[in-house]
């Protein structure tokens, strides 16, 4: 019975994206391959504990799914027959010449992604449609109402639908920008898992960090030789291999220079390392690395030092240099500020930090990075200020203990 | 599938007034390749007429039915198999027009 579970589950992960996707294009409609994939799982949950775990679990779905498809189909067309024919014809649409990439979950992925969609719609379309999580579990992962994610779907597939928003690869001229807006949407999850806003969450949500790095290793199985998105799953193992190391028993937030470094996870930090190397590869060749490939060679910097101290924060800081050039937007000064105080000391970084007041006066981190360099300068009394306002507009609660104990242990 | 395609101005920044010759040979391409259903630039909005005859008799009032500060300056109907041949034209169009271009599907 529990391997049955398992299986179910398995297929689940494995599959759903596959199924949904292949009706999609088979029936031109994602509410029909929503629907009829969600039923498919539904009947394998019922069947397959009498009947056993068939040996092909994707085919079978697949299968199931296509059946359920067409008696809706069928159900649908007895009550209204214009409707059917133009199912009909839009599902009749030919497979159009493709380059070397070509995948259903590919097509799904861009849909769901297109930028004629609102960026809430794209993030709740993406974790329904190809992720396979339900409406209530969206709604929890982002604090959101259920009615309001629901309605957020909804209004996104009509607009699919109505505004014709193909079912098919971009433009080989389009595909860079468009894999930047899925690769936008896949990082919009791995972070709210990462630093969960809201005081009813726990400080981490491993369940998103999990779907966001699943379905990034999806993405790259389907993109390999696209940079960012490799950048973007080394980023994100890099990360992740940090989660336990990062919280302490009580739910507070521990530093960097207070992490226990053995306790990251070692098999994470060699996979994203191993990532990281492949881009610098290809970048010794010639070919720029994007933001999220600056990104990831800067974690591999701070997961290759055995203590803080052993950080090389010239590559860092060299690391940022790049980043700004890419981004130059006062949260990537923020993050290179913290760099230039390790390398020329607090005063400096303090001067480059208030450049940012105007734009980040409404960040926490710039408050927190503040109040660490005042506290570093001695300047106690600002410092607390500091920390005042850093707390009060921080949302995740390890952070919110971390800076208030920090607070608290001013002289 | 068909598109309405509207020129958006905007009253307190509008757009540059020497478009002509541009939108004029981004139109003969329009049509050599396919896309071209209809085009017209609307006189200005101080030039519109309201009736609403859903009462007993109709009433004529003067001016648009919306003021606002964005206006409808032109439109375009296209024939585009779908959103994205269309959105990759409106952003020629926005570029020929200099204004703000809305796609959005006939029914």
């Amino acid at each position: 019975m529990n391997d049955v579970a398992e299986a179910v589950t398995r297929a689940h992960h494995g599959e759903w994206a596959r199924v949904v996707a292949t009706l999609a294009r088979r029936f031109g409609d994602l509410d029909i391959a929503e629907e009829a994939a969600a039923e498919a799982f539904a009947t394998a949950v019922e069947r397959w504990p009498a009947d056993g775990v068939p040996p092909c679990p994707g085919a079978w779905l697949t299968t199931t799914a296509v059946r359920k498809a067409i008696d809706r189909i069928r159900r649908e067309s007895k009550r209204d027959d214009k409707h059917r024919e133009a199912r009909i014809v839009h599902g009749d649409t030919p497979a159009e010449p493709l380059g070397a990439v070509d995948d259903d979950r590919l097509r799904l992925l861009f849909t769901c992604c297109h930028p004629a969609l609102a960026p809430e719609a794209r993030l709740a379309l993406t974790l329904r449609l190809v992720g396979g999580l339900t409406v209530p579990e969206i709604a929890r992962a982002f604090l959101v109402a259920e009615g309001a994610v629901g309605q957020r779907i909804t209004r996104a597939k009509a607009k699919i639908k109505a505004a014709r928003i193909p079912y098919r690869m971009p433009s080989a001229e389009d595909l860079p920008e468009r894999v930047s807006g899925v690769l936008a949407v896949l990082y919009l999850v791995f972070n709210e898992g990462y630093l969960a806003t809201g005081p009813g969450t726990g400080p981490v949500r491993q369940d998103l960090t999990a779907e966001a790095i699943r379905l990034t290793r999806l993405v790259r199985a389907l993109l390999p030789d696209d940079g960012e998105v490799t950048g973007l799953l080394a980023l994100m193992l890099l990360t992740e291999a940090r989660r336990t190391a990062r919280v302490s028993a009580s739910g507070e937030l521990v530093a960097l220079d207070e992490q226990d470094r053995g306790a990251w996870d070692a098999d994470l930090i060699a996979e994203g390392h191993r990532l990281v190397r492949e881009r610098l590869t290809a970048a010794a060749a010639g070919v720029a690395p994007g933001r999220y490939q600056v990104l990831a060679a800067i974690n591999a910097v701070h997961t290759s030092a055995r203590d803080m101290r052993d950080t090389d924060w010239s590559q860092v800081l060299a690391l940022y240099d790049r980043l700004v050039r890419l981004d130059p937007s006062p949260v990537v000064a923020l993050n290179r500020a913290v760099a230039v105080a390790e390398l020329d000391g607090p005063e400096v970084a303090l001067a480059l930090v208030d450049r940012l007041a105007e734009p980040l006066a409404g960040y926490h981190a710039y408050h927190a990075t503040r109040a660490d360099l005042l506290r570093r300068l001695g300047r106690s009394r600002q410092s607390r200020a500091a920390y005042d306002r850093a707390v009060e507009l921080a949302g995740n609660t390890a952070e919110i203990a971390w800076l208030t104990r920090r607070r608290d242990r001013l002289g | 599938m068909q598109y309405l395609v509207s020129v958006i101005d905007d009253k307190s920044n509008p757009g540059s007034t020497d478009r002509r010759p541009a939108i004029s040979a981004f139109n003969e391409r329009l049509i050599a390749e396919g896309y071209w259903v209809f085009a017209g630039g609307l006189a200005d909005t101080g030039t519109a007429t309201v009736v609403d005859n859903r009462g007993e008799r109709p009433v004529v009032s003067d001016g648009p039915f919306v003021e606002s500060k964005e206006y409808l300056a032109g439109l375009w109907v296209w024939e585009a198999p779908d959103l994205d041949v269309a959105l990759a034209l409106a952003a020629e169009a926005s570029r020929v027009c200099d204004r703000k271009i809305e796609v959005r599907p006939f029914l």
